[in-house]
């Protein structure tokens, strides 16, 4: 399938067959999402068993409505990674209706309905993440606590107990367990006049990068990414130019004013930056396929961040950029064809 | 003209010619308004009384408007029609009127409308006419209950709720909650909400269609004697 997906002209054969990129990604993952569980609870991993079942129940499902066969695309793994990238984005102790909707969302409509794998203009998972962002914004805007800061922490039961019944133990209440993300406080204080240096200090959330927890899971993630760029796995194309804007962009407004701008560091760690360069933006099938079509569209999903961060209404940005760009791939396709061998002028 | 053709006007405008699910004319108020069965109900009518009356006038007047100036004449008709019925639901149906808002006099731009008076009315006498945009208007006015229960029922979880601004008091009995204690979901209530249902609505018509071609060819096949003396 992902032979189809690459345009030509071929002059190697891709390195790795569908089944091995993706399972290679799912390993690139595997040590941020085991911090990601390490540092939020048991939510989490049952959140990531809840939703690879539940792709692969609707995986099987559309495949058998489509009368496709079954085994070569249920094993390739990408519905798996659908699945996975979308429990980085919801919150640990998501109802597991939430989680369902939003994977059974990724999984029909955005990759089945388009004609799956190879032939859906944008990333199923962010598609199932803006649709519950769209629809159920306050229960994405309950994160735990991470554990360094958390006074109460659920154990296993407790936690299934309350992602599946939604009932918690009776001393506790879901605001003891849970609080704003470090975007969302940023934005919020800042919205308040406070300023920044103010905010990271007087806010236990913070760290000394960006927020406590959230540094360790991106740096695995960012480890993730260097290993699959490493291994040719994905092209260094769009998260070089993705974290390259970012940082030029918000280190602008850093330099011009301080304390009203969060920091570069902050902005790359805190959110889904890295997340977002090294494992979405990079979707072989969304994304732009040449080469300076890539550093246009990385670039491009950099700046909608920072932008949709600082002046839109949502503490981050990451999928509203990553879809909007997926909209322009086809046309920034269209202006950065490579010249053809023999063919054209040089320098015009 | 006779029952027959009656009956393929009728048929083309519920079904295989539907203003919304073929033709797609009119999108901007079923795709804004169809958030509750009951404004898609209402702007069904309002455009069905518009649709109907503007295709008796302009096939009345026909052969006496020169074919320079028809679309003016069309479009002051059209525009004379809208303007009635939105004092009319001001008026009997105050808050109707205030939530249906903009979609009201934007019926005048309503494509389908002037569609049906340039390619069906200006050319046929007045029955006809009026058989068409009736056709036309049921077929589009069932499309947007259709697409208004759905976004109402997945979106909010009741069916004709403000049933009571269209019907009078009585009517709030007609309100189903079908889930108690219902979160909401967004989506549906939202601008892409009507764009995925009109899509699925589409979709299934497709569907049906080409299951029912798929049906009268096999049956082709199997009576080849009788088809041919029909054909």
């Amino acid at each position: 399938m992902f032979k189809k997906a690459l345009s030509s002209p071929h002059i190697h054969q891709p390195p790795y067959s569908t089944q091995g990129m993706m399972f290679r990604v799912i390993l690139a993952l595997l040590p941020a999402a085991a911090a990601y569980a390490w540092l939020f609870g048991w939510g989490v991993i049952i959140n990531i068993l809840l939703a690879v079942g539940v792709a692969l129940v609707c995986e099987a499902a559309m495949l058998t409505l489509r009368s496709r066969p079954l085994l070569p695309t249920i094993t390739d793994g990408s519905a798996i990674l659908t699945a996975l990238l979308l429990v980085f984005a919801l919150p640990p102790l998501a109802p597991w209706w939430l989680t369902t909707i939003g994977v059974a969302f990724a999984i029909i409509v955005a990759k089945h309905l388009y004609g799956g794998l190879g032939f859906n203009p944008f990333n199923p998972a962010m598609i199932g993440y803006v649709v519950l962002l769209v629809s159920f914004p306050r229960e994405l805007t309950l994160w735990s606590l991470p554990a360094q800061l958390a006074e109460h922490t659920l154990d296993f039961r407790a936690t299934l107990n309350y992602i599946f019944s939604g009932t918690l133990p009776t001393n506790l209440t879901i605001d003891a367990l849970t609080s704003a993300t470090p975007l969302d406080v940023m934005k919020t204080q800042l919205g308040l006049g406070q300023t920044t240096s103010g905010i990271m200090a007087a806010q236990p959330v913070f760290g000394f990068m960006g927020g406590k927890g959230w540094v360790w899971i991106n740096l695995l993630l960012l480890a993730g990414g260097l290993w699959m760029i490493y291994r040719r796995i994905i092209n260094w194309h769009i998260p070089v130019s993705l974290l390259g804007s970012l940082l030029a962009i918000s280190s602008l407004f850093f330099l011009l004013d301080p304390e009203h701008s969060p920091s570069p560091l902050f902005h790359l760690f805190s959110g889904a930056a890295i997340l977002g360069a090294f494992f979405i933006a990079t979707d072989p099938v969304t994304a732009a396929t040449s080469n300076t079509g890539r550093l246009w569209y990385g670039a491009g999903i950099g700046i909608l961040i920072y932008v949709i961060r600082s002046w839109g209404g949502f503490p981050d940005g990451v999928a509203f950029a990553v879809l909007l760009m997926n909209m322009a791939a086809p046309t920034i396709d269209h202006y950065t064809k490579p010249r053809v061998f023999g063919h054209g002028d040089k320098d015009a | 003209m006779s029952d027959h053709q009656y009956a393929d006007i009728t048929r083309s405008g519920l079904w295989s010619n539907n203003v919304a699910l073929v033709q797609i004319l009119g999108l901007c108020p079923l795709l804004a308004v169809t958030n509750t069965t009951i404004n898609g109900l209402g702007l069904g009518i309002a455009t069905t009384l518009v649709l109907v009356a503007s295709s008796l006038i302009v096939s009345l007047i026909r052969n006496i408007v020169r074919t320079e100036i028809r679309l003016p004449a069309f479009v002051m008709i059209i525009a004379s029609l809208v303007t009635a019925i939105e004092l009319a639901m001001n008026a009997w149906f105050h808050e109707l009127f205030n939530i249906l808002g903009i979609f009201i006099p934007l019926i005048v731009t309503n494509c389908a409308i002037l569609g049906r008076a340039e390619s069906f009315a200006v050319k046929n006498p007045p029955l006809p006419s009026v058989i068409d945009a009736l056709a036309m208007g049921v077929g589009f006015m069932a499309v947007l209950i259709v697409l208004g229960a759905m976004r109402e029922a997945i979106g909010s979880g009741t069916l004709f709720a403000d049933a009571h601004l269209m019907f009078g008091d009585w009517a709030s009995i007609l309100t189903v909650t079908l889930i108690d204690d219902y979160r909401g979901f967004l989506l549906a209530i939202l601008p892409p909400g009507a764009f995925i249902g009109l899509g699925l609505l589409i979709a299934l018509k497709n569907y049906f269609e080409a299951r029912s071609e798929k049906r009268r060819k096999s049956e082709r096949i199997a009576q080849p004697a009788a088809t041919a003396a029909h054909s």
